[in-house]
């Protein structure tokens, strides 16, 4: 009898850690391609509409790195977290936080000149949700709340608060009554990094985050000592690292990364308040903090393929007129596939017949 | 051979086949004709990805013989008893039960051919009795009445006294594993499987289940005595197997060998003879508790109450004790992983004069604590980490972070020459933690704190499932330690090695400490008493210093 075996690895593979993300990639594509053939459509045509067009102009590359930049921040300051088994679940709260936090300095001084209005308000957003994220890690470390359940719960809080601000008392006079705030002054908008496109230098602030971040958890003691706190407990006790300490760092770092882009949101692209500041940023960056395997390069090179996916969400809706679901599919089912190719990292398959057994004991059966 | 007698009295599963036409005695008694052994095993192989842990073993087991498994840590005893007992499918060889080829494919067929296992660590729920752990492991025909009585009558018939009714939490350890042996008993087992029974139990209690060893073979049944004790051997076993690197390396009758001649089979070499330069005269006290009682954090653990020791600079205290009398308690009380609360005073733990008990694990590093925990993974080492990762867990004050940033060459540096200076096998700094075999792993946990020049060391279980090499080797560590006027506490339940590597001794006993004793003065009968509770002379004072030189 031939048998297909999964056969324990004695240590996990490099080679299949590295390649599992593409194996993934292309398996994803794959059954893009027959999901498109099963709805009567070209698969070629429509992948190449899913994949290729949305990046094939300068504008289209443009809008490829001005969804990635937020995404890589925060999952950046998420990573740091999850390291250490800390679960920030509320980054799309932090994310607002720091919106209305360096939204109100802009709309503070709405005649501002100044070069330092700018430095302020991304300061002002980091304090934001650097506060947002100090509620759940107060609440663990006094009372051990399980910091999922608050942060998440205080994402809608702080979507409330938001609406709160831009209904009231920092409408725009002049914006017909809409819900949304008045528009930010010059100064307090970024600057523009490629003509043409919208990419602002907001997203330099996303790769220095990456490198930050890099430094943090491969360089620093305390990035080792995060590690080592989410490795094993026990060992974290026995070297005299503070839990306390840990659940701090990570909820805070996580925050504050979050709320940096969330005023980079409110600065770039939308340059004012609006009620909903992100397309679920906060949420998407928890998938691309995994598939980027908590690994700030990793981080960069999956919030680009997130990326990729939300485009091309958007252009099959336009061109092929598929439901707004699409988007979904492909990135649930490229998660659950790197999730199938990861077992390979530790296990490897085996091919044969079962082992040899004495006649004498098959015969006694 | 001279034969057995079968024994008679009626075992549950035979009063079930009394009822059944043409059934009604243990098949598993009678031994063909022709064929003496009871159990035989040919060739018997089993592989896996890193190890080949038995390779081509042959065995044979007569009835009514004690047969022992000889051979160090590591030499695959546990792997062919977990073929025998049905836990793991050989890759090759066969199993023969009474000269004929069986498959023993699970533990419920082990135990319906007879065979019983005694594990060394136990499967028991403290919340339940006696009866109540051995109705578990029934299959539903008994009731509790029934139970309760067979319990009864084997206690006493084989000396090993058990209340029924008393609920396991309150049990000791060696009472604990009276109960595992008369819940293989009731089955009334052919061959009896004991893995390495006596690392729980006082030098008195070893002689009792000898005893009771000694009365079931008689009766007929078989047993196989795993172990790497060579005088317990010596003393008990009629023949032995004696393995090594998974490869049978010798048959013989222990009786008819001489120590020297089982270790040659046994590690391939000569026993490591220790000559350990006596103490020199012993400095000022380094390490001192004084009256630290620690209620237990739950309801299972065991309180401290009273303890007072006291270690000089150049003495190694050696705490005896079977486990479970509160060593893990005294161990992280004194290493600062548990606080002691804000009860405790902060007198009760002194390390060279500065009191200590209020102070968390890391500050007592910074005033020259030190300490390899009993756990090598997860505790004293991240298994996923490398070696130079694993070293900056404890060894970061040694210069090797700069303004927050590790400083990775010189973490290699140190790692490499712990490595070299205390002879671990490793690919190198890189290397992860759990590619190490278990010995190689202690000797590098042992190395990393050794290296910070600690002023107090703690050593918990040091050679704990070490092979007799690396254990040597540590033992030669710790006692190289003392020499250089390091106070040294070493906490362990082989007495051996106790009185191999101390200075003094004490014995922990229900969470409370004898006074300690010069270990010249005193013996192993002596400590054995300590061991099972009878304390002697007073345990709740300080220590006397008479006997040591100022």
């Amino acid at each position: 009898m031939i048998l297909v075996r999964l056969e324990a690895r004695p240590t996990p593979s490099r080679v299949a850690a590295y390649a599992s993300p593409f194996i993934a990639a292309g398996a994803t594509i794959f059954i893009g391609g027959a999901l498109f053939a099963a709805l009567g459509m070209d698969p070629v045509e429509a992948l190449y509409v899913f994949f290729v067009k949305p990046v094939a102009t300068r504008y289209g590359i443009g809008e490829l790195l001005l969804k990635a930049g937020p995404l890589m921040l925060c999952a950046v300051g998420l990573a740091a977290g999850y390291r250490a088994n800390v679960w920030n679940i509320g980054a799309e709260g932090q994310l607002t936080m720091g919106a209305i936090f360096g939204g109100g300095l802009a709309l503070a001084f709405p005649q501002s000149n100044s070069p330092f209005l700018l430095p302020a308000m991304i300061a002002a957003g980091a304090i934001g949700g650097m506060a947002w994220a100090a509620i759940p890690a107060w609440l663990r470390t006094r009372f051990n709340a399980n910091e999922i359940l608050v942060s998440l719960m205080l994402v809608y809080v702080a979507s409330y608060m938001l609406s709160l601000l831009v209904n009231g008392a920092w409408r725009d006079p002049e914006g017909f009554n809409f819900p949304q705030s008045r528009m930010f002054g010059a100064a307090a908008m970024l600057p523009i990094l490629v003509p043409d496109t919208r990419i602002h230098a907001g997203f330099l602030l996303a790769l220095a985050a990456i490198g930050a971040g890099w430094l943090f958890m491969r360089k620093s003691h305390a990035g080792f000592e995060m590690r080592v706190a989410g490795l094993s407990a026990d060992a974290a006790r026995y070297a005299g690292i503070s839990v306390p300490r840990t659940v701090w760092t990570g909820l805070l770092v996580g925050g504050g990364c979050a709320g940096v882009a969330g005023v980079l949101e409110a600065a770039g692209p939308i340059g004012q308040l609006l009620p909903t500041m992100s397309p679920g940023y906060g949420f998407a960056a928890i998938v691309v903090a995994f598939v980027g395997r908590l690994n700030p390069l990793g981080i960069l090179g999956a919030s680009l393929l997130m990326s990729l996916l939300y485009l091309g969400g958007e252009s099959a809706q336009i061109a092929l007129k598929l439901p707004s679901a699409v988007t979904g599919i492909f990135q649930g089912a490229f998660l659950f596939l790197l999730l199938a190719a990861d077992v390979f990292i530790r296990y490897r398959v085996r091919i044969g017949r079962t082992p040899a057994i004495a006649p004498g004991i098959a015969a006694a059966e | 051979m001279r034969s057995r007698p079968r024994r008679h009295h009626e075992s549950l599963r035979a009063a079930q086949q009394r009822a059944v036409p043409g059934g009604g005695h243990n098949d598993a008694m009678i031994a063909p004709p022709g064929d003496p052994a009871r159990l035989s095993l040919a060739g018997i192989t089993k592989a896996y990805p890193t190890v080949v842990a038995n390779d081509g073993i042959d065995l044979a087991v007569a009835p009514g013989e004690i047969h022992a498994v000889l051979g160090e840590n590591g030499a695959g005893k546990s792997t062919l008893m977990k073929i025998i007992y049905g836990v793991v499918r050989p890759d090759a060889g066969v199993i023969r039960w009474n000269g004929a080829p069986v498959a023993i494919a699970s533990p419920a067929r082990a135990r319906a051919l007879g065979i019983a296992m005694v594990f060394q660590h136990f499967s028991l729920f403290d919340t339940l009795t006696v009866a109540e752990n051995i109705l578990l492991a029934q299959d539903g025909t008994h009731t509790h009445a029934d139970v309760s009585a067979r319990v009864r009558e084997i206690s006493h018939r084989y000396g090993l006294p058990l209340d029924p009714q008393r609920p396991v939490h309150t049990l000791s350890v060696a009472e604990r594993q009276r109960v595992e042996i008369i819940r293989s008993l009731l089955q009334d087992p052919a061959l009896l499987i004991m893995d390495e029974p006596t690392s729980v139990l006082t030098p008195q209690a070893v002689t009792n289940l000898f005893a009771t060893l000694r009365t079931l073979a008689a009766e007929g049944c078989s047993i196989l005595y795993i172990s790497h004790k060579l005088d317990e051997i010596r003393a008990l076993c009629d023949r032995a197997t004696v393995l090594r690197g998974g490869h049978v390396t010798g048959e013989c009758v222990p009786r008819d060998e001489t120590p020297a001649s089982l270790a040659r089979m046994m590690i391939g070499g000569d026993l490591p003879h220790p000559h350990h330069r006596k103490a020199r005269a012993q400095g000022a006290a380094r390490l001192v508790v004084d009256r630290l009682t620690v209620p237990a954090a739950d309801a299972f653990g065991t309180s401290l109450a009273d303890i007072s020791l006291s270690v000089a600079a150049g003495e190694i205290l050696g705490i005896a004790g079977i486990s479970g009398n509160g060593q893990r308690e005294l161990v992280a009380a004194l290493s600062g992983e548990e606080p002691l609360g804000a009860a405790a005073r902060a007198d009760a733990i002194t390390i060279d004069g500065t009191p200590a008990a209020r102070l968390p694990a890391r500050a007592r590093r910074a005033l020259g604590l030190a300490f390899v925990p009993e756990e090598r993974l997860p505790r004293g080492a991240v298994a996923e980490m490398s070696l130079a990762e694993n070293t900056l867990l404890t060894a970061h004050g040694q210069r090797l972070v700069r303004a927050g940033f590790v400083r990775e060459r010189a973490l290699a540096a140190f790692t490499a020459a712990t490595i070299a200076r205390f002879g671990v096998r490793a690919a190198g700094p890189e290397a992860t933690a759990q590619s190490l075999s278990g010995g190689n792993l202690q000797k590098f946990i042992v190395g990393r704190e050794i290296r910070q020049r600690p002023n107090v060391f703690i050593a918990a279980q040091p050679t704990w499932g070490l092979d007799v090499a690396a254990a040597a080797d540590v033992r030669q560590a710790l006692v190289d330690l003392r020499d250089e006027g390091v106070a040294v506490l070493v906490v362990s339940d082989d007495l051996d090695e106790l009185f191999e590597i101390c200075d003094s001794i004490a014995v922990i006993a229900g969470g409370r400490l004898s006074a300690q004793r010069a270990a010249r003065d005193t013996d192993a009968a002596a400590i054995g008493l300590l061991m099972g509770g009878a304390q002697g002379a007073a345990s709740a004072s300080l220590p006397q210093d008479a006997a040591r030189p100022a």
